[in-house]
């Protein structure tokens, strides 16, 4: 019996026609040939213009521009391919924090939204629908001015346990701290660019967390719930030990979505002023005038990002959801 | 699902065929601007003074005034002109890909840009210099006093590097922040998250006169840290056009020279001297070699006026700006407008 069914579940294939084969290949062929052209062309109509094309510069003209904050040292005799690494760097540095804060927020919100009480879920509900609805450039804007205009100005900055908290940031203890004619500063700081943006993304991918984190609650069917409950199982005990880790299934492939959307779009920081991959190579396309190596610079480095992010999440996937008999 | 693989290989070499037709070039510049009727010209988003549109799409600034002069003398009309507003971003690229003709766009001709971009500058249209705006502050006298300061720039300019260069020179660090539009920069500066604002000098004292909630509170430090020459430019590999566009820039300014202004021109055009009958096209014929017309330089002067009245009308005492000419006078007067001779 278990022989027969075993033959039963998966059909014979039909064998693949040459004719098939063939015209896929010309298909690909066709393709290379267009991207040939392209980049030909583009060569061309480059030389064409006297315009110099290659990545070259990267490594041998210093920026001669400075970044004011990162992970990567920064000074302006560096070259060009350090200045891409420390924006590079300051992508992770926004996008990082952003992603582990957005999921502890969506959960916690997406919780709310099937909770009992019904105040908290309709709280929920309220900024869930709020902010989802609102561009993020409109809500990076807003969180940046807020922070400019109503924290103090830094020579009257807010001072509690050798932290100091003013529109030009957050000084942390650890490192130099000084007086200057200019009000403290500090080696370590955590800029109000950086602070605005991070606050921006968490709340924006919070809210879409949420809406995940109920939809993969949802979907568990109600028996999982109801039979919990007949194990005298607390709320929390259900949706911890049974509810969550069904729904994971359906949840983490648009949570991979939604963090690499989230990784993409820290390159609003552009428009705050934060120095991240967007506006480093911005101002080096600017300076050198190689648009399409700059673009392709910024291309490959949201390339490398998100593909490693997509694959460390397709390896979660796999571990954690559960599958199938 | 072999109807389909055909249908897409088909379409495939259809657009391969289709491209693979001459692409676009854009042959001779003049040609192209004669053909279409209009001159497109690459301006500023909107610079109080040198480009701004008003609330029903006129545009009016020095840098306008440059576009219409070359409208006037290639087309007949000052008014033929079509004004891309480009950012500190986008302008180079605007110009290289052939979107615009011309980029009169308060863009500083230096060493890179002349050589490295595939552009020529065909002149200066205006001299400025990188300054210093701060809020004021006891004992803050001198940009070289801003030690470990935090400073606005905007992005894609000169600005930057001029700014590490300073730094360099005199020993001190600054924090800077770069945003890729003015507003935000702006608001950044009012909102103290800055301390200091550093951009071109006219451009700084603009904003003080035009947009700060309290101009007493704000001034420029006396610093200028580099030169910012800036003047129209076009692409490599059109001499004819460059050789246009650079001498509507000559005339315009050899007309001051001359005494020639909008109002005057066409009595001044009876004169018996020989430099003033050359230039309003009853001497010698100037257009030949640039292959326009005899009146080119009159036209220009007619519809648009000379360098010192296009000044005076956008920057200086017919605005509201009431800026001084400083170095933008004629070398008579002190200044480095020194127009070539037009003979």
């Amino acid at each position: 019996m278990t022989e027969q069914l075993k033959t039963l579940d998966r059909p014979p294939r039909k064998p693949i026609p040459i004719a098939a084969w063939l015209a896929q290949g010309a298909l690909l062929v066709a393709l290379l040939i267009l991207l040939g052209w392209l980049a030909h062309n583009a060569q061309f109509n480059l030389r064409e213009r006297n315009m110099a094309a290659g990545f070259d510069f990267l490594f041998e003209d210093s920026a001669g521009f400075a970044i004011g904050e990162g992970w990567v040292p920064f000074g302006e005799d560096d070259n060009y391919f350090r200045a891409m690494l420390a924006g590079a760097a300051n992508t992770l540095r926004v996008a990082l924090p952003a992603l582990f804060l957005a999921t502890v927020l969506g959960l916690t919100l997406g919780v709310s939204l099937v909770a009992n009480n019904p105040l908290v879920r309709t709280i929920a509900r309220g900024v869930v629908d709020l902010v989802r609805n609102i561009p993020l450039l409109v809500q990076v804007l807003l969180v940046y001015i807020m922070m400019t205009e109503w924290l103090p100005h830094v020579e009257e900055a807010m001072h509690f346990g050798g932290f100091y908290l003013s529109n030009g940031g957050l000084i942390l203890p650890w490192g130099e701290v000084e007086e200057t004619p200019f009000g403290v500063s500090g080696t370590h700081v955590l800029s109000t660019e950086w602070m605005a943006l991070v606050t921006a993304l968490t709340v924006y991918a919070g809210a879409f967390c949420a809406e995940i984190v109920r939809a993969g609650i949802q979907s568990v069917t109600r028996g999982q719930s109801e039979a919990s409950h007949a194990l005298s199982l607390t709320r929390w005990q259900a949706l911890r030990l049974v509810i969550i880790p069904q729904g994971l299934r359906v949840a983490i492939p648009p949570y991979t979505s939604l963090m690499l959307s989230t990784i993409k779009n820290s390159s609003l920081g552009v428009a705050i002023g934060y120095p991240e991959i967007v506006s480093v190579a911005n101002t080096s396309m600017n300076q050198t005038g190689r648009a399409i190596e700059c673009i392709a610079v910024i291309a490959s480095v949201y390339l490398i990002i998100n593909l490693v992010t997509a694959f460390i999440m397709a390896q979660v996937n796999r571990r954690v959801a559960i599958k199938e008999r | 699902m072999m109807k389909l693989a055909q249908t897409i290989l088909g379409g495939s070499l259809v657009a391969v065929a289709l491209g693979a037709a001459t692409p676009a070039m854009a042959g001779a510049v003049l040609d192209g601007v004669k053909q279409r009727d209009q001159l497109v010209c690459g301006v500023h988003t909107g610079r109080a003074g040198f480009a701004q549109a008003d609330g029903s799409g006129k545009w009016s600034g020095l840098d306008v005034d440059f576009c219409r002069a070359v409208a006037a003398a290639v087309l007949g009309d000052a008014e033929k002109v079509k004004y891309v507003p480009t950012s500190g971003q986008t302008r180079i690229t605007a110009l290289q890909s052939g979107e615009i003709d011309l980029l009169a766009r308060n863009t500083t001709f230096n060493f890179t840009r002349d050589t490295s971009l595939g552009l020529m500058w065909t002149g200066v249209n205006f001299y400025d210099g990188q300054a210093f705006i701060v809020k004021k502050r006891p004992n803050l006298t001198s940009a070289k006093q801003l030690d470990k300061a935090t400073i606005c720039i905007d992005a894609g300019t000169s600005t930057e590097r001029n700014l590490q260069d300073f730094a360099r020179d005199n020993k001190l660090t600054f924090k800077t922040v770069v945003f890729d539009n003015a507003e935000a920069s702006k608001q950044a500066f009012i909102s103290g998250r800055c301390h200091a604002y550093t951009g071109d000098y006219t451009a700084l004292a603009i904003l003080r006169a035009t947009d700060l909630p309290n101009p007493d509170d704000y001034e420029l430090l006396p610093e200028i840290i580099s030169k910012e020459p800036v003047g129209p430019a076009v692409r490599r590999g059109d001499e004819e056009w460059f050789t246009i566009v650079r001498w509507v820039l000559q005339a315009m300014q050899g007309a001051e020279e001359l005494g020639l202004t909008r109002e005057n021109i066409d009595e001044m055009a009876k004169s018996e001297d020989v430099s003033i009958k050359r230039f309003t096209g009853n001497g010698d014929d100037i257009g030949k070699s640039l292959g326009l017309d005899k009146q080119w330089a009159y036209r220009i002067v007619k519809q648009v006026g000379n360098y010192g009245e296009s000044f005076a009308r956008n920057l200086g005492d017919q605005s509201p700006l009431k800026l001084d000419r400083g170095l933008n006078r004629l070398y008579k007067d002190g200044g480095l407008v020194y127009p070539l001779p037009l003979q």
